[in-house]
């Protein structure tokens, strides 16, 4: 890209979406052990949270005003306060905690534990652990059902969906995938959950009212390998028109028009694209880039990459907060 | 409450129609071949541990049990522990009670012998064996391979030492037939990619003892000068199927010059550093589990139970003949911490996959290497390609 070019697209841009002031972007740098925050604005890095080890799944409270980190080498789970950077009590985590997800509500919060082959739901206000479920084999993928009413884990090694009763704790549904399933995200009506199969390269859509795939989407790209198609981080937008699939090596996100089911568009972006989240305002849509280094900034109205910004070593996941 | 969990989750499964509760319990063993009396390694951190592969077995049956509770299908996996002598009979033995999974650590000769005794009744997979012939006129239609062969692991090591440009090899190989094939297939690799050997020396075992009290003062004059006065060379490479030499190599040689092959920078399946595409989950399971660090029998032996695991899984309750041809249909994969899907070789029963190149401390690179491209799977730029098989099973 030109730099005029760049320079034109990038002030429409903070034009356009015109971000509430103190937006932020956390993005958790896996190897480089902190979490880069970046301006929503500008986004420029404005600051580094250090002080963890082996940062991964990163979410926030939905008021934005604490932000959950999986520490997987300290075996828990890191808060920060997302105004003063401020280091709050930890959560248990169990295990090797990786992914997990927070009730719509803000509490609990469900944890994927790699190594134990369960789920550990945590009280995020009195830091107890309230259940913990035991699931598939290396548990990884979690989603929550926008009602709240049911959280899915995806196990990595045993291919599977299970669907766990929020209130009972109880698995209430298996649905088998392709192999290697990382990532679960219901569409906003909860209709539909979309699964992604990262060995497998597919993503299942399944209809939540018969536990039945309806599809799954390949994904093909030409001059790209096809074993390095491998679908990862997945969001969809507020309106449920669109999927965006984040494709790992293929440093590819590839755009799925969800009334069609089918692949309208592939996103050159960084190396090893990996998670993916969108600004609060939903117009833009960040990706962590684990090899190159950087995040990719995407508009979301128009399906353009318009930069890239250097955070950490090895960027996992990312989340914005308004 | 864990027992409840399950219970529950079966029932769940039994109401919806999506899923069907098939009962099926799913045998396999793993048959291991010992040789008496096979002299002791040269490093005692080598001396293999008394459970190696039968570990990896009880890893495979724990996951495939874990998920199969979601199916209501059962595992179990007998091991067995054979002589030469008594392989055959063990093998007889396994066939006639039923079992038609059979995973076998063995010698390629043995391995051979122990497929034909299966016949049609059992599918047997070779944990262990890496010989090229076991590919090619050993082949067998019931006879699959999780280990990779030495084609594989030897062109894993000549694509990288191409890519870094260390393509002059001084070959040094063991006296025994199974160091000679493997000093076979160096010479192939570097044929396929365009390397050069420039001096090939044989290392005579002359047999004694391993080890002594005294023994480097020997090797420190000995190993320098067994590698003296050979032609300028990038690497030595080593042929050492029987450890006879190999590890004394590094920090011995004539020339300073790194050691790759037998010692030094190793072709491997799997290496107890190797942490990337989830692979720690693997170590951190197994070595709760068995107490040590895994070995490559013992991922072997744990893909080739993961195998059946993930036939049992997708064909939902299939019999031997349906299992056996979802493993060979373009449908089935396997997920095993090597960053894509493996898969079988229909010309040889041979599973592709990655392979690691490590030395003692990390996994230094990972082949097949990028630049070195396929038509159909690069994974098939290791090893014995389909125009090339000399199998007709």
């Amino acid at each position: 890209m030109r730099p005029a070019q760049f320079g034109i697209l990038l002030a429409s841009v903070a034009f356009a979406a015109g971000p509430a002031l103190a937006e932020k972007i956390f993005v958790s740098n896996e190897k480089g052990n902190t979490v880069t925050v970046l301006d929503g604005a500008s986004h420029e890095v404005i600051h580094t949270i250090e002080g963890m080890q082996r940062p991964r799944g990163i979410t926030a409270s939905p008021d934005g005003k604490h932000v959950y980190v999986c520490a997987s080498d300290d075996n828990l789970v890191r808060v920060y306060d997302a105004e003063t950077y401020e280091e709050l009590p930890s959560l248990p985590s169990g295990p090797d905690p990786e992914l997990f997800v927070l009730h719509p509500s803000g509490n609990p919060l469900y944890i994927a534990n790699e190594d134990d082959n369960i789920v550990t739901v945590v009280d995020v206000e009195t830091r107890q652990v309230l259940a913990e479920v035991p699931v598939g084999v290396e548990p990884e993928g979690m989603g929550v059902s926008p009602d709240g009413k049911i959280v899915v884990n995806t196990s990595e090694t045993t291919n599977m969906a299970h669907m766990i009763d929020t209130e009972t704790y109880e698995i209430v549904a298996n649905v088998l995938v392709d192999s290697r399933p990382r990532f679960a995200q219901y569409t906003p009506d909860g209709k539909f959950l979309l699964v992604s199969a990262e060995i497998g390269g597919t993503v299942s859509v399944i209809d939540t009212a018969t536990n039945e795939i309806v599809k799954k989407i390949g994904f093909e790209v030409p001059g790209v390998l096809p074993e390095a198609l491998q679908p990862v981080g997945v969001r969809v937008t507020a309106d449920g028109a669109k999927a965006y699939v984040a494709l790992g090596p293929a440093n590819r996100v590839a755009v799925v028009d969800l009334g069609t089911l089918e692949v309208t568009d592939y996103l050159l972006v960084g190396q090893r694209v990996w998670q993916l989240a969108f600004s609060p305002d939903g117009k833009l849509l960040y990706t962590t880039n684990g090899n190159s280094n950087d995040i990719s900034i995407i508009d979301v109205a128009t399906d353009k990459v318009l930069k890239s910004v250097q955070v950490g070593e090895q960027p996992w996941g990312v989340v914005a907060v308004p | 409450m864990k027992m409840k969990g399950w219970l529950l989750a079966g029932a769940a499964l039994v109401a919806s129609a999506a899923w069907a509760v098939d009962g099926t319990e799913y045998r396999a063993a793993v048959l291991r071949v010992d040789v008496p009396n096979r002299p002791l390694p040269i490093s005692r951190l080598d001396v293999p541990p008394e459970d190696l592969g039968f570990a990896g077995a009880t890893l495979g049956t724990a996951d495939n049990a874990t998920t199969g509770s979601f199916m209501g299908q059962k595992f179990t996996t007998e091991t067995v522990i054979a002589t030469p002598e008594t392989a055959e009979a063990e093998m007889q033995k396994l066939v006639d009670a039923g079992i038609w999974w059979i995973v076998v650590m063995a010698d390629a000769d043995t391995t051979v012998k122990l497929a034909d005794i299966a016949g049609d009744r059992a599918l047997v997979l070779n944990a262990a064996a890496t010989d090229d012939t076991l590919r090619a006129e050993g082949c067998r239609a019931n006879l699959l391979h999780t280990a990779p062969s030495d084609a594989m692991l030897t062109d894993a090591l000549a694509q990288y030492l191409v890519w870094k440009k260390w393509d002059e090899w001084f070959l040094i190989e063991g006296s025994h037939p199974e160091d000679k094939a493997l000093a076979e297939a160096y010479r192939r690799a570097a044929t396929k990619f365009g390397a050069k050997i420039v001096e090939e020396r044989v290392f005579e075992d002359t047999g004694g003892a391993r080890r002594s009290d005294s023994g480097t003062v020997q090797v420190q004059g000995q190993m320098p000068a067994f590698t003296q006065r050979a032609p300028a060379h990038d690497v030595v490479l080593a042929a050492d199927r029987s450890d006879v030499f190999a590890v004394h190599l590094p920090y011995h040689t004539w020339e300073p010059r790194p050691v790759v092959g037998s010692a030094g920078l190793t072709p491997e399946s799997w290496h107890p550093s190797h942490e990337a595409w989830g692979a720690t989950q693997f170590q951190t399971r197994f070595e709760r589990q068995a107490g040590r660090p895994a070995q490559d029998e013992d991922y072997q032996v744990w893909m080739a139970l993961r195998v059946l695991g993930e036939a049992a899984t997708r064909t939902q309750g299939g019999d031997f003949a349906a299992i056996h041809d979802f493993v060979l249909s373009d449908g089935f994969d396997l997920a095993a911490f090597k960053g894509q899907k493996l898969t079988f070789r229909d010309w040889d029963g041979q599973l592709r996959q990655p392979i690691l190149l490590a030395y003692d401390k990390v996994v230094v690179s990972v082949s097949p290497q990028a630049e070195f491209l396929h038509q159909v799977s690069q994974l098939d730029t290791l090893g014995i390609d389909r125009p090339e098989t000399q199998c007709k099973k």
